[in-house]
């Protein structure tokens, strides 16, 4: 999710994101319920051409399952010696089609337009007192931090590295909460400024 | 534009900021000091992020206690770290969620963010994830969601410091350029040659105030 992105103009651009997210919910459903090997092969065959009308390219596409991989090898073992081939491959093949349609409909929807979805869906809930805006900033900041936080859990083991230190928990994670804590507050700040927090 | 009256401001049990005095109506106004001195708190001061303990702080006629959100709205404030300042994923969404409480059509928005973006050469990466740029773009992509706005004044702290020759270059030039008035903190002196006014602050005290190059000496006297 972290900016996955690729622009294009295909139609799977072009739809609008609920569109597109209660698609997939109703794929991934589908997906599930019905298991006959003629349905997932049909199932697949649909994945790869939804892939090749939205134009990501491979390379893209293999990013969306490729950190599944060893789960999927795991799963495909475990369900071969406790059920048998068939249910081997419908539980591998169902895992792999719905995490792809998820990467697919980040790959073709702007994180924003995803946003802006999220936040009409939970307009209702104002009536609860929930501000949506509160919500989907929220997300966006949770999506937005996690290469932020990799940086600086790069930058402690390097500043440690240099400094000779043997690896040790303690020493990773006690600079890197305190950086974490200082980065959230610089960000809790700098929203303050943006005027991002007087709805 | 902006007046501080007998301003002090407390921290812990310490003076940060004692009995400042000023009116600023200069287009661009520099302050340094040496670490500690406390420039930052000086800066946000001018947008009510910091609140004076005795004295107060006026900003186009509001006092920042009083009106914070409403000075907000005029003052552009740009971080030392654009790390904390960048909220959204992708570099045009970042930008455009600044002008979301401007009621535009989504076209308008799209218009203005692409404009911005190639006026600080980022519109090439209008849809790349923000933290694949180098330092220096990202304060550009800070800059550009602060100016996107149009505040009529603005404020930097260090915005030079994470930046190498050609980037700091850049940010000099376009503080040239910017019609509306800079307060800009900085240990870059050169930065502060084409200023208006520069403020010296020496362990909370304004202990010069004129234009750069005496407020430089004075300075460069102070730390030697
Ligand atoms: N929230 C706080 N609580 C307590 N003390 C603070 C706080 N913020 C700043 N100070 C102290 O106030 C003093 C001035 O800080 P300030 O950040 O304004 O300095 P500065 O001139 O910007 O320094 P630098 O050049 O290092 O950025 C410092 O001694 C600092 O430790
Ligand atoms: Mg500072």
């Amino acid at each position: 999710m972290t900016g996955v992105y690729v622009p294009g103009d295909s139609p799977l651009h072009r739809l609008p994101a609920g569109a597109k997210l209660l698609g997939l919910a109703l794929l991934c459903t589908t997906l599930f319920l019905l298991g006959s090997p003629l349905w997932l092969g049909g199932s697949t065959v649909l994945v790869v051409l939804l892939y090749a009308v939205s134009g990501v390219g491979p390379g893209a596409a293999w990013a969306q399952v490729k950190p599944l991989r060893w789960f999927a090898v795991a799963l495909f073992v475990m369900q071969f010696v406790l059920v048998d081939l068939h249910g081997a491959v419908s539980a591998t093949l169902r895992l792999v089609l719905a995490v792809a349609l998820a990467g697919l409909v980040t790959l073709t929807t702007r994180f924003a337009d995803m946003m802006a979805c999220f936040e009409r869906c939970l307009a209702p809930l104002r009536l609860l007192g929930v501000d949506p805006f509160r919500v989907s900033l929220v997300l966006s900041l949770a999506v937005r931090s996690v290469p932020v936080i990799s940086a600086l859990a790069t930058r402690v083991r390097e500043a440690q590295q240099a400094r000779g230190l043997s690896w040790s928990v303690r020493a990773f994670a006690v600079p890197l909460v305190v950086s974490v804590l200082r980065h959230a507050d610089a960000m809790g700040e700098a929203m303050s400024a943006r005027g991002l927090d007087d709805h | 534009m902006i007046r501080f009256n007998g301003v002090g401001v407390r921290l812990a049990g310490r003076d940060v900021l004692s009995d400042v005095t000023l009116s600023l109506s200069e287009h661009r106004i520099g302050v340094v000091g040496a670490n500690g001195s406390g420039k930052s708190t000086l800066a946000r001061l001018l947008n009510g992020l910091a609140l004076p303990t005795s004295g107060d702080v006026t900003v186009f006629g509001h006092d920042t206690r009083r009106h914070a959100a409403r000075i907000r709205r005029d003052v552009g404030f740009l971080f030392t770290d654009p790390d904390a300042q960048i909220v959204m994923p992708t570099v045009a969404e970042d930008v455009a969620l600044s002008l979301r409480r401007k009621g535009l059509s989504p076209a308008e928005v799209d218009e203005r963010v692409r404009e911005v973006l190639a006026r600080y050469g980022l519109d090439r990466h209008a849809d790349h994830p923000a933290h694949l740029l180098s330092g220096g773009q990202k304060q550009l992509l800070a800059l550009c969601a602060v100016l996107v706005l149009e505040p009529r004044l603005l404020v930097m702290d260090e915005p030079t410091t994470l930046l190498d020759l050609r980037h700091s270059r850049l940010v000099a030039d376009l503080l040239r350029e910017l019609p509306q008035p800079v307060v800009v903190v900085t240990h870059d002196l050169g930065l502060l040659d084409s200023f208006d006014r520069v403020i010296v602050l020496d362990q909370g005290r304004v202990v010069a105030d004129s234009t750069p190059g005496p407020a430089i000496g004075h300075y460069r006297k102070l730390m030697s």
